[in-house]
């Protein structure tokens, strides 16, 4: 059994929501580059510039590459064969409230959804806890801005519904979005499952490496179709028209009931960020 | 080409502006986001004076991240601007010309702009970095209490936007996407 310490989780969740914010992942930064080049379009191209040197001044600069800093939402993967000295819940609050504050990153919760008090210090973070094998635990930090989150839908569908009722509605939510999600974007779903854990999957995805498709080819071939049928509407960086509207679709997936197919899409904006540290 | 946009905004200037058009904001603006409103327009009602001139002014729809020790502010991007469609129009009427945001408005909106003759302007959603380097100067005048949703003056020089919708109700969210399509 290896013992960490939750001082260690503090410093770790503090150190990946500054980088986070800061510093656009590799993938991200790939995909918007590669559309740059491929888009026709004058006023679209311009835009992509222009992301494309927000990025850079945020890294050199060590600010957040966006104002909105987001909620910050902490996947865990704990290993069974770790124990933990001290309670782990507070030791990520406390690496976010830390972050936050020495990062000069926005807080952006307020305590409670109708009566609106900002928290001043960004936590509660909203944490995720798995349980996994062996002795390490994986922390990944993903600041999420609600612009996006915003235009994020869920539906229940009927299992006659098939694969055509999801490409349909993946397509209705991006096309409801338009615009007020920051485009380009990137659309994760998650299929089956339940009502929640369609909502976590379609979270999770948008954790998954831009230029990495689902396993199953059945599903990366929907996660192309899908990416190319967004980008065929027109919406652009922006919103203003273009080729750019998404820069991946990212599909997950898991067994469901006999009688449901819930599917949900969550949106992310193009300042997609999370960054992983494992101890 | 850019053209200039300066405060106070005049109904001229209003006037010449197209959707599509790149612009350059030079001059002081105010910001204002969800809870900002809600408190301006209730101050309104209960009779009271705004702690701001809005009259040929612009609001700009952020929440800034708190600055840096030698910033004058931290990244300032655009929030999406439908949160505040409710407040808008009686802000339009009250001699508010421009407002810098991202995303769609209402049809109420637009046609309060028509009446009016006020510009909607988008800044780039996310490119909070870039933007912050236009803002010159930057003090809190009003709701402090509201943390990144007070009220700040900011003097901008060159900020860059687009003109999304114009005085006469023309949308570029509609009009790009059809001319994209077109190529």
């Amino acid at each position: 059994m290896r013992t960490i310490k939750a001082d260690l989780i503090t410093k770790t969740v503090r150190d990946l929501c500054i980088d986070a914010n800061y510093n656009l992942p590799d993938d991200v930064k790939d995909a918007i580059e590669k559309q740059c080049e491929k888009e026709p379009f004058d006023i679209a191209k311009s835009v992509l510039e222009q992301i494309k040197e927000n990025y850079c001044i945020a890294a050199e600069d060590s600010v957040p590459i966006c104002q909105d800093t987001g909620l910050a939402c902490v996947f865990l993967k704990i290993g069974q064969d770790v124990h933990v000295e001290g309670g782990i819940c507070d030791a990520v609050n406390k690496g976010v409230r830390q972050g936050y504050e020495e990062g000069f990153l926005r807080k952006s919760c307020v305590s409670d959804p109708i009566i609106r008090k900002n928290t001043g210090d960004n936590t509660p973070a909203i944490i995720y806890y798995d349980m996994v094998d062996g002795e390490n635990i994986q922390i990944t930090v993903a600041p999420k801005g609600f612009g996006s989150e915003n235009m994020s839908q869920i539906k229940m569908l009927k299992p006659s519904d098939g694969i055509e009722g999801i490409k349909d509605f993946i397509l209705k939510v991006v096309e409801d979005a338009g615009p007020n999600p920051c485009p380009p974007i990137i659309v994760g779903v998650g299929i089956g499952g339940t009502f929640d854990k369609a909502a976590l999957m379609a979270k999770q995805a948008l954790l998954r490496p831009l230029d990495v498709r689902n396993e199953n080819p059945f599903y990366a071939d929907i996660e192309e179709e899908m990416l190319h049928k967004i980008n065929s509407l027109g919406i652009g960086p922006q919103g203003f028209g273009g080729m750019t509207t998404a820069l991946a679709v990212n599909i997950e997936t898991m067994p469901t009931h006999i009688a449901g197919l819930p599917c949900a899409v969550n949106i992310n904006c193009h300042v997609t960020r999370h960054k992983t540290i494992t101890l | 080409m850019k053209k200039k946009v300066e405060i106070p905004f005049t109904e001229e200037q209003a006037l010449s502006l197209e959707c599509g058009d790149n612009v350059f904001i030079s001059g002081v603006i105010y910001t204002g986001r969800d809870a900002a409103h809600k408190r301006m327009i209730e101050t309104i009602e209960q009779g009271n004076e705004l702690p701001m001139n809005i009259k040929d002014g612009m609001m700009y729809y952020v929440g800034p991240a708190p600055e840096k020790p030698g910033q004058v502010i931290g990244s300032a991007g655009p929030t999406t601007s439908y949160r505040m469609d409710s407040y808008a129009p009686k802000l339009l009427d009250m001699g508010l010309r421009g407002m810098i945001g991202k995303g769609k408005r209402s049809d109420e909106v637009i046609e309060s702009m028509i009446k009016n003759k006020a510009v909607y302007f988008g800044a780039i959603g996310g490119a909070g970095a870039l933007l912050a380097k236009s803002i010159k100067k930057s003090d809190i005048i009003a709701y402090n209490d509201l943390g990144t949703e007070a009220i700040r003056r900011l003097e901008v020089v060159d900020l860059p936007a687009v003109v999304v919708i114009d005085s006469k109700g023309r949308n570029l969210y509609e009009e790009g996407r059809k001319r994209y399509l077109s190529l």
